[in-house]
Formats: structure tokens, sequence, C-alpha cells
């Protein structure tokens, strides 16, 4: 009953997710009668607002299996980032300058390192096999005396590819270095327990896990030896000494809720239903049209992505033509900087398949029918664009693309 | 994107998608652009003896602008001679579908296609 769908519909949980209802009501107390500051500790205003922190903070810590004194809120992973980054490379600067991280990051880690470079740091960044992911061999052989930091993220943002992290982090300890590791894409779709995969610098948003934007945690590990960052941020001490700033108590109550709520998910089952969906769109495409390609891998990915690559339409085309379905494109017709996806070119997808590459990211909402009406117009649209491909009639008559000596402009 | 109208209206309803038979005579075909860069357009005109765009059709690999752009030139051409098809300019497609910027490459690429065309024409005149 596609009259009932309430469109556009939204495929684009890798970008963001909306607040749970449960995390609004949990929220909105925090905005009108406890609005005290966490930080006042002579009344009850304040009372209640640190009581409640502190219930958002072991919510938190329960869902990757750390204490709550490991947690330090931030206003998003950007910010958690900069600040395991920046603030263990600079803490441990005196004992060596080297760090390593992957092609395939997140422009807030990449763009750090970058940063730390112009400060006389060291990076190496790891290359990705076709599938998008490291070799732990290249990780260990990349490690070096005065290696103090690895970066690498979980689940990758636009293709959703899930890295070994258990193994990552029993290299980094063996070796003796920091492992950070940026959790986002993987929160609210992945069982995370710091402690049994070795990660020392774990990165948080709340709205990727169905929570506000605008707040996130970094988990900062403590035990021997105990994981030390300079703060990026200077003021009044707040968050022992690691993020000053005024605690935003009605932020930190959503993400709590989100935590508590993503838990509860992953441990219900709630999360093979949106492996089913995204399945089920994934099944209805490819049983509809010919040439379509996944980027990366499918075994290791998180169970709400679908990036693929619609030979012969470009991206931009395609959006605008299903655009009763929200989802992103690795076009470079969509990106400001008319390149198309460094992502997708670091696992050597050819530049011409990037430009057809469209992100789906399935979420808690979706529903069984929203999938079946995006699996027609999808057939629709994209028959209808290859109809005017140039490319795609070429192919049809049996012309080799590459034998083509085109006019680069 | 921030598109115009008539850009979205040509994209939703692009006239003249299809393909001539590239072997006849009549027929010139400029195909230009590449698949790399995210544009491919071919625009084929068919013309007569007096020189007059009795056809065009296009097919266009690329954004919703490109599409649009083809499509216009391709309503723009026919009917027109040789001569006044080779005096229309990016800057004409360009301010006709309110391209922003960063598009302007596709009524660039468009300009191209109609030259391409009718180079491609102009030489089976004369090796014909």
């Amino acid at each position: 009953m596609t009259t009932e769908l309430k469109l556009p519909l939204y495929f684009d949980n890798n970008a963001t997710t909306p607040c749970d209802p449960r995390v609004v009501d949990a929220m909105v107390p925090y905005l009108f009668e406890h609005y005290g500051n966490p930080a006042s500790r002579a009344h009850a205003y304040g009372w209640v607002a640190r009581d409640a922190v502190a219930t958002a903070r072991q919510q938190v810590a329960s869902l990757i299996g750390a204490q709550p004194k490991e947690i330090v809120f931030t206003s998003g992973a950007t910010e958690s980032n900069n600040l395991a980054l920046k603030g263990a490379a600079r803490y441990l600067a005196r004992k060596g300058k080297h760090i390593v991280t992957v092609s395939t990051e997140h422009k807030a880690i990449l763009d750090s390192c970058h940063a730390l470079e112009r400060e006389g740091f060291e990076v190496t960044y790891l290359e990705v096999d076709s599938e998008g992911l490291i070799s732990l061999d290249a990780l260990r052989a990349a490690i070096r005396d005065d290696t103090t930091l690895v970066s690498v993220m979980f689940a990758n943002n636009e293709i959703g590819v899930v890295q070994p992290i258990a193994e990552i982090g029993a290299i980094c300890r063996e070796n003796g270095v920091l492992f950070h590791c940026d959790g986002v894409q993987a929160l609210a779709w992945m069982p995370i327990d710091v402690r049994a995969m070795k990660i020392d610098l774990l990165s948080m948003s709340a709205h990727k896990m169905y929570g506000p934007k605008g707040i996130g945690a970094l988990f900062v590990r403590r035990g021997r030896p105990r994981v030390r960052v300079q703060p990026i941020i200077d003021g009044g001490g707040h968050e022992r000494g690691m993020r000053s700033g005024t605690l935003p108590t009605h932020q930190i109550v959503g993400m709590g809720k989100a935590a508590e709520l993503a838990a509860e998910s992953i441990a219900s089952g709630g999360v093979d239903k949106v492996r089913a969906l995204r399945d089920r769109l994934w099944d209805g495409l490819r049983a509809n049209l010919d040439e379509l390609y996944i980027n990366g891998s499918w075994e290791h990915r998180l169970p709400n992505n679908l990036n693929v690559s619609f030979a012969y339409v470009e991206g931009e085309a395609m959006m605008m033509g299903i655009k009763e379905i929200a989802c992103s494109s690795g076009s470079a017709c969509t990106s400001a900087s008319l390149e198309p996806s460094y992502v997708l070119r670091a696992l050597g997808v050819d530049v011409e398949l990037a430009h057809t590459s469209i992100r789906f990211g399935l979420g808690r909402f979706n529903t069984e029918a929203e999938v079946d009406y995006a699996v027609e117009l999808i057939t629709r649209k994209v028959r209808f664009l290859r109809e005017m491909s140039p490319l795609y009639e070429m192919v049809q008559e049996g012309i080799d693309l590459k034998s083509i000596q085109w006019t680069a402009h | 994107m921030g598109y115009s109208q008539k850009v979205i209206d040509h994209y939703e309803n692009p006239q003249n998608v299809g393909s001539l038979d590239k072997a006849d005579p009549m027929v010139g075909t400029g195909l230009v652009g590449a698949p790399a860069c995210g544009d491919v357009m071919k625009l084929q005109l068919k013309i007569n003896d007096d020189g007059i765009i009795e056809d065009a059709k296009f097919k266009t690999f690329g954004c919703g602008s490109a599409i649009a752009s083809s499509s216009l030139v391709t309503t723009m051409v026919k009917g027109k001679s040789v001569v006044e098809a080779e005096q229309v300019s990016n800057a004409e497609i360009a301010r006709e579908l309110a391209l922003p910027p960063v598009k302007i490459h596709c009524s660039v690429l468009a300009e191209d296609a109609i030259k391409a065309a009718i180079a491609d024409y102009r030489q089976k005149r004369t090796e014909g």
C-alpha cells in the first residue's frame, strides 16, 4: 500500500538516524524543570542534573563494556576523534611521534592526522584491499619503535566494511602502542566490548544510534598503564580535565537512553530485522537489474549498509530520479570537490563505477513495504536512465568502453 | 543540488532521447566527455541536402544538468541550419537552464557535442 508510506523514505541511516521517541521523552524534562548545571554542587537543581549525567554515563559505558569513569562526553564524534588523536599523540610525543591509520578513515581522522603532520608527527596511511579491509601483516610491519598510536575505524561510513578490530587490538597491545577506534558507525549495530577487543580509545556519537545530534563521547581506558590524553579545549576542568565545558544534561540524557536502546536492540534481534530489510532490498534489485556491483566486502559489513554501483547510470541523475528515497551517492557531482568518493577510489573501484555508486542505510524504523516500494522505483528509474545512457547502448552493441579514446574535460 | 524548474522538467521529460543510424551519410554523430569524468553525451543530427537539421537525438550519461543540457540542445537545433546550430553557445544553454556555477561544464559539453556532430557530418560529406 504505497499510499500509506511517508515520502521521502529515509534510507540514509549511515548519515544520521532519527531520534527515537523514547530518547526525546527522556530528554525533555532536562530542558524544562531539571535545568540545573550538573556542576552546581550546592543545590537540588544541580544534584538532579548530576544524577542524570551519572545514569547516562553508566548507560553509555554498558553499551561498550566500559566503566562509567572511562567515558568523556564531547560535542560529537568529530571532537572525540580530534581529542583521541591529537590528545594522545601530543601526550606521548616524548616517547615517539609516529602514528598509523588507514586511507579510508573518516575526514575527522585524516584531517587530524594532517594537522599532527604539520606539528612534526609522521603518519603512515595503510592501504585497503578491494574489499576495503586492511592487512594485519601490513599493520604489524607499519608499527615502529617510535609509534605511539594506531587509529582504525570499526566500520566505514560509506561502505559499512567492518575491520578485524579484536585482531588489531591484540597487535597493538603486543607492541605497546595505543589503539584508537572510531566506533561511530558500529554502535547501534554490532556488539562492542572494549576490554575483549583491547581498545584503548573509542569515539562515539549519539546521532548514529537514534540519539540527538551535538553529543558524543570518548572512551579513555583506565587501568595499567592508564591512557592519558592532553585536552584540546581548556576551561573549567570538566570531565576530569579532558574536556572542559558545561555538560549539556539533556543531550547526555538522550545519548544515555539511546545507548540503552541500542544495547537492547543488539541483544534482542532488532538488528537482524534491519539486516533482513537490507537483504530484501539487495535481493529485489539484483533480481530485476543486471550490472550491479557491491562496493566493499559483503561478508564483513554492517547489517544496515548497502553501497552499490548501478553501472552506466550517473549517481546524481539517479538520486534525482529516486527523490522519493533519501540516500547518498559517491558520485563526484554530489560532492563539493567534484571528486568521486576517496573511499571507493582506495578500494580500487573504477572511477567510472564510483560515479554510479549509491549508499542506502537501512534503520530501525524502515518497513518491508518501504523496501518493496524502493525496489520498484529504483528498478524503473535505472531502466529509464540506462535507456538514455550512451554507455549502456555501446555495451549492448558489444563495444569495449575501455577501447574508446575519450575526450577528458 | 538546487536546480531550476527547467532542468527538472528536461530531466523528467527529456526531449528526443534515442539514436539515429550512425551509418547514414545524412547523420552526424558527436560523442563527447568521458565516463571517468562522470559525463558522456552522444548527440546525433540528421541534416538534409539544404543544410537544415531535420532531426536530433541524444543519449547522455551524466548528472541532471548534463541530461537537461543535451535535451535542450536537441530542441534548439532542430529546424536550424548547420551554420545557425554552430552559433549555439554554452552561455545560451546555461542561461536558459539557469545552471548553477558548478554545472557550467555541462553546458560546455553540450556545445561541444553540437560541434562534434557537425564535424562528423562534414567529414562524411567530404569523404563520401
